[in-house]
């Protein structure tokens, strides 16, 4: 229940940090909504559970501010800024039972035993619990183990923001769609601002209304799930999300438009693009085969259920993959494959180019 | 395919076999054998039957050095495991003080036992020792030659010295493999100290306490060299444990008969203890 905002937020691991290199999380700005569904998505060592520590109050930041409300709660204690976090592991109290794992922070807090079991009886029923209060937690399955964390969250009433740390990490595969859509309806009832980190897309995108994508202590790009997939800011952007991700081909720029290995493409940017090293990027999605066109060999196709993947050679050399909606024809050998150029997009020095945001970065 | 049918693979359990007869059962048979006949030497063997059992089960000497080893270990256990653990929760779980402490913790264990009595004798002189003079210095009249009480005191006093940290390090091998999000949820739940203690550390250190006090058990109920070494069973028979006396049926009466099946009963309530710990500790886990 509460807008958080960063400012200029910095951490480093060890002591006295002087290059860049030594930044865990180089430098973040944000401002998140109440009541938003946000998520932290990015590769192994990216920063994000740094982050997610520093927001919930667990690391002290190195520099830089956070806000909840307006209120400056930087060096506050996770208790006092009154957060829920749930971990990549589930964390429960062996010895007691689901009601007094759920019942637990509120003890801590001195709330009475009658608003205790309301609260308790309300939350198991959101999670589907109610069956197993009386038995002992630690006979539950992993999924259940992490329901409870979570349910030792969003027990409290009045708690500020509720973080997730990859939480799906032990989940057997059949449950994770259950879990996370269980998680997304209750963001949606009760309406409690929640961040959800993970490595995954399909996590990210499917829980969250915005999307903050980090690589190596940045953030390269915030955005709705659309916008991440139509017009990703950042090359890495446009590798990680997506699968396959997007083609990436060096490119110059000619007269307003792009020219690939003689070809010349158009592309909504192509006029922005000034000097640097230029790429010009394309989803897999927005190619297709027609009579004219780029050149190019079909070299491998791989059916991945209901569309194909085809990987094609330019005379370049550079590899471009194609998505191809079932039932499409696929020509075999020499073939033409033409961009969809409302979809293609001239990155200039991996930035978007004449991207506002980019160009400052 | 069909399979072959033999008993070759069991040649390959002799070997194993041999060695545990040897050095199990034939020793272990031999005691049954010497706790059911009477010998007079000469490899000359005569029918016993119960006798030995039922003389050793009713002779109050029996009984009275029984009672001193429960004693002994119920109070060796009583400061052992709260004193061994409550260090534990002490040391420091990272930085350059890890491994100071560690190897002080470690110190008394690597101490031969013999070493350890002898030390503990020479510490505890009343005339010489640091010990000895020290607590007669504070006017309290110390002599564990003469007093039973100093000399109980005294024996406690060396045990817990040499085999706390037994417990210490396990306790704080059980602590450090508790993961961080525990602390960190229980932070974040507002748990006070010692709600993080009686919920998530004593839990999670269940079993190595298990093992504590199963292994301080054992051995402080047979506990022999640091108390010969130290008072050799007195002042009087102050404190001549079961491990002890049965020395002195075997080895200084030569009564055979007697300390043979003194040993069994001896063994038999070892493993009956354990066993009966051990099933106590691990029955809730199995429910």
């Amino acid at each position: 229940m509460a807008k958080i905002t960063i400012e200029n937020l910095r951490h480093a691991y060890i002591s006295n940090p002087t290059q860049p290199d030594h930044y865990a999380l180089k430098h973040v700005h944000l401002d998140w909504a109440d009541g938003g569904a946000y998520a932290l998505l990015g590769p192994s060592g990216c920063g994000k559970t740094t982050l997610l520590n520093l927001i919930s109050g667990l690391l002290p930041p190195s520099e830089g501010r956070i806000l909840f409300d307006g209120r400056d709660v930087t060096h506050d204690t996770p208790e006092k800024r009154n957060i829920a976090q749930v971990f990549q592991f589930p964390v429960i109290y062996d010895t007691m039972t689901v009601y007094d794992n759920l019942a637990f922070p509120l003890r801590n807090r001195g709330v009475d035993e009658t608003e205790i079991k309301k609260r308790v009886d309300n939350i198991a029923d959101m999670l589907e619990l109610t069956s197993t209060l009386s038995k002992r937690a630690s006979g539950l399955t992993a999924d259940g183990k992490q329901k409870i964390s979570l349910g030792r969250g969003l027990v409290r009433s009045d708690v500020n923001v509720v973080m997730f740390d990859e939480p799906l990490t032990v989940i057997d595969p059949h449950l994770k769609w259950q879990l996370r859509s269980k998680l997304k309806e209750l963001q949606q009832r009760i309406k409690r601002t929640m961040i959800y980190v993970t490595h995954d897309q399909t996590e990210a995108l499917t829980f969250a209304d915005l999307v903050v994508v980090m690589n190596n202590g940045e953030i390269v790009q915030t955005g709705t799930p659309i916008e991440l997939f139509d017009k990703p800011r950042h090359t890495f952007v446009g590798h990680f999300i997506g699968s396959p991700g997007m083609n990436f081909l060096p490119c110059e720029v000619k007269g307003g438009k792009a020219v690939v290995g003689g070809q010349t493409i158009n592309a909504e940017n192509a006029k922005a693009a000034k000097s640097g090293k230029l790429e010009l990027g394309i989803r897999p999605e927005f190619i297709s085969f027609t009579k004219t066109g780029l050149a190019a060999d079909v070299t491998k196709v791989s059916d991945i259920g209901r569309v194909r993947v085809v990987e094609t050679r330019l005379a370049s050399g550079h590899m471009v993959k194609l998505v191809v909606p079932e039932g499409d024809a696929i020509p075999t050998g020499k073939a033409n494959i033409t961009f969809d150029p409302n979809r293609t997009h001239v990155y200039e020095n991996s930035w978007l180019a004449g991207d506002k945001m980019g160009a400052a970065q | 395919m069909n399979k072959i049918q033999n008993n070759k693979a069991w040649f390959f359990v002799l070997p194993v076999f041999a060695l545990v007869a040897f050095n199990a059962l034939i020793p272990l048979m031999t005691v049954v054998n010497y706790s059911i006949q009477e010998t007079f030497g000469n490899n000359e063997f005569f029918w016993a039957g119960p006798t030995w059992f039922s003389d050793i089960l009713r002779s109050d000497r029996f009984h009275a050095a029984l009672g001193r080893s429960l004693f002994f270990t119920a109070v060796v256990l009583a400061i052992e495991i709260p004193l061994g653990l409550a260090i534990a929760l002490c040391m420091p779980k990272k930085g350059p003080w890890v491994s100071v402490c560690l190897i002080l913790m470690a110190l008394p264990l690597l101490i031969p036992w013999n070493v350890v009595g002898s030390m503990w004798n020479i510490m505890a002189l009343p005339d010489l020792g640091l010990l000895g003079r020290g607590i007669n210095a504070l006017g309290i009249e110390y002599n564990y030659t003469r007093q039973p009480v100093a000399a109980w005191f005294t024996l406690i006093l060396m045990d817990v010295w040499h085999w706390t940290s037994l417990v210490t390090l396990l306790c704080y091998a059980g602590l450090v493999s508790i993961p961080d999000a525990y602390y960190q949820a229980a932070k974040i739940d507002g748990a006070k100290a010692l709600a993080v203690f009686r919920f998530i550390q004593l839990p999670k250190l269940k079993h190595v306490l298990t093992i504590a006090v199963l292994l301080r058990f054992m051995d402080s109920f047979m506990i022999y060299t640091e108390v010969v070494v130290l008072t050799g069973g007195g002042p009087g028979n102050s404190t001549t444990f079961l491990s002890i006396d049965l020395v002195k049926y075997a080895l200084g009466q030569f009564d055979l008969g007697h300390a043979a099946a003194m040993s069994l009963i001896y063994f038999l309530i070892i493993l009956i203890v354990s066993w009966l710990f051990y099933t106590l500790m691990m029955r809730e886990e199995t429910n």
